[in-house]
């Protein structure tokens, strides 16, 4: 556990002695919430209410790429080495790369939170309970994802392309960057296989709709069996050394990350509710709120932007 | 002899089709500095990381501070200390900062302020790893190494790569350590390293021992005889050197001819006769007094220089 609290601390500190980090997790994000608060949703609050959800979630699912690439380059330059011949275990290397990402990642969230309040007068945050536990699982299911990735690549290059083959539909067919419901009908359906887009609907639930943690718990419990999963896989794959082999079997268990969202995206696509639920947030964009009146508000702009 | 501390038997790694240690047995007793000496990819790297409890052996067996490093590699990371080959730190973590980190991982531990003055970091204690030069990274290593007082060091190629201002200033430190009777087990591609620093050498060779013993015995058993190096403007029939008057041994190495000689003035007039007689040219001549360099060389018939 000493060691667990060191190894945190180390990583937490690292990163803020880091400008590219400082970019990732900071600029990007709260760019991409002014992009979408201020130009895709015009200021408008119910907008920018709805698509904070996928804006956290893109912030959150950053863990993957910035926790692949911090664990390949420590391989990459032997700094695993001099860590495997103290007495510390991978479990928590890993872990404290975890758990240092989330700590980094929640002032982000927060800030995102208070601008949307402060700047776009967004009036309530829905259900902040299950923001939280989205956040909190969000991050540790994507950043086991960028450990798994890190650990059946052997360089820089190959983790960065595998990266980006991983990446652009996580963000492009989830509702992350485009409402899910704007999506084609093949590409909505598509999504049902992918974690990002249960992230995504189950954050936009939480604080467009305001829905408690127990009506979403297809989203909860199919992240949580996906971030313990992914972290054991990742457990199990990584390496110490930069020269050991990559063996086939790794590969194959790499690939067992995909399993549950494979299965419940079958099930989704039959009978789930995922679907018609994000289509019927999206419809309600341009009807009218009974309980919430906003006056001095334009009539155009209850106009989704899409 | 006193009582080992350390204990090699049969030794055998391979990797894939590379048998990289075929057969290495050694003991080293407490107090004692033993030294495989011997050329890259001679498997001293290996055995090293395999006492280490790094790398998993094929067979053989091996024990250090009666432990057995595979089976309780964790224990042993705590009696044991190292600069390995090939690590690094992160580039942001200041000197100090890695110190107490590792310190902070072991139970036994020895003051981080005193080692950062005993290796003459003091000045560097708020730097940043990445901007080290070779030299003072590779004495933070050593530093690092000491912070859990261990029972046995291990430095693989400590001066690799090192200019010789930078390699005697090392040499220093490690001598030092031998006098404060710590148990050390270097691996050394350097003769002079090995001949100053350690009490015994194993000289190694394709993954086995080629012979044992003081830096003292290796040269006697040598034999007394001095080295003349030449090299002549045309190659020489085989055998035509060894018959020359005091020589013991002759033979090509890479293009040169080393000779050796009981009564070298003899020889070398000797030389210069038949080569006259031959028409042949003395393009260069070097003399030696034996060192190990001879004992590598009668042992394998190659060079240790890679």
């Amino acid at each position: 556990m000493r060691n667990f609290a060191a190894l945190t601390r180390m990583r937490i500190l690292l990163a803020l002695r880091n400008r590219m980090f400082f970019f990732f997790s900071a600029v990007f994000p709260l760019g991409m919430f002014f992009l979408y608060a201020g130009v895709f949703a015009k200021g408008n609050p119910r907008l920018v209410s709805y698509f904070l959800g996928p804006v956290i979630a893109f912030n959150v699912m950053g863990s993957f790429w910035g926790l692949s690439v911090a664990l390949v380059t420590f391989r990459e330059q032997g700094i695993l080495r001099r860590f495997h011949i103290a007495p510390v275990s991978a479990a928590d290397l890993l872990a404290s790369s975890i758990l240092a990402n989330f700590v980094l990642t929640l002032p982000t969230v927060c800030l995102e939170l208070f601008l949307a309040r402060a700047v776009f007068h967004v009036p309530a945050f829905g259900n902040l309970g299950s923001l939280a536990v989205f956040v909190v699982l969000g991050t540790v299911s994507f950043a086991s994802l960028g450990l798994v990735v890190a650990s059946v690549t052997n360089t820089m290059q190959e983790t960065q392309v595998i990266n980006q083959l991983i990446w652009l539909p996580l963000i492009f067919l989830s509702g992350a960057t485009l409402p899910l419901a704007y999506l084609p009908g093949v590409a909505q359906r598509a999504a049902l296989f992918l974690p990002a887009t249960y992230l995504v609907t189950g954050l936009q639930s939480a604080l467009y709709s305001s829905l408690p943690i127990w009506s979403l718990f297809v989203q909860v419990c199919s992240l949580l069996v996906w971030a313990l999963l992914t972290f054991f896989v990742a457990m199990q794959l990584f390496r110490w050394e930069p020269e050991a082999k990559i063996q086939r079997k790794a590969k194959l268990l790499a690939l067992a990350t995909a399993l549950p969202f494979f299965l419940l995206g079958v099930w989704e696509n039959g009978n789930g509710k995922i679907l018609p639920q994000a289509q019927a947030t999206f419809r309600s964009l341009d009807a009218p709120r009974d309980n919430q009146a906003q006056p001095n508000r334009p009539p155009h702009e209850k106009q989704s932007p899409f | 002899m006193g009582n080992p501390v350390l204990q090699v038997e049969n030794l055998v790694k391979s990797y894939g089709d590379v048998h990289a240690v075929r057969g290495v047995s050694f003991a080293v007793d407490e107090g004692e500095v033993f030294g495989l000496l011997g050329p890259n990819g001679a498997g001293k790297t290996s055995t090293v990381e395999i006492l280490e409890g790094l790398r998993d052996l094929d067979s053989g067996r091996v024990s250090v501070c009666g432990l057995d490093p595979q089976r309780d590699s964790q224990a042993l990371k705590h009696e044991i200390g190292a600069a390995l080959q090939s690590t690094s730190l992160p580039e942001k973590l200041r000197v100090m900062e890695a110190l107490r980190l590792f310190a902070s991982f072991y139970k036994r531990r020895r003051n981080p302020e005193e080692l950062l003055k005993r290796f003459g970091l003091e000045e560097k204690r708020n730097a940043f790893y990445g901007k080290l030069s070779g030299g003072q990274k590779q004495r933070l290593a050593l530093a690092m190494a000491l912070v859990n007082d261990p029972k046995v060091l291990f430095f693989d190629e400590p001066t690799a790569g090192l200019d010789p201002q930078v390699r005697r200033e090392i040499y220093d430190i490690i001598e030092e350590l031998k006098h404060e009777k710590k148990t050390i087990v270097m691996t050394t591609h350097y003769i002079e390293e090995a001949e100053r620093l350690c009490d015994r050498v194993a000289i190694v060779d394709h993954g086995k021992v080629v012979a044992l013993g003081t830096p003292r015995e290796l040269k006697s058993r040598a034999g007394s005889a001095t080295r003349i190096e030449v090299r002549l403007a045309k190659p020489e029939v085989d055998g035509a050197l060894k018959k020359l008057e005091g020589v013991s041994d002759a033979r090509e190495l890479d293009g040169a001819y080393v000779i050796h000689s009981l009564r070298p003035p003899k020889t070398i007039v000797d030389l210069v006769k038949h080569l006259e007689a031959e028409g042949n040219e003395l393009v260069s001549l070097e003399i030696a007094s034996p060192s190990l360099e001879d004992v590598f060389i009668e042992m394998t018939g190659r060079r240790l220089r890679d």
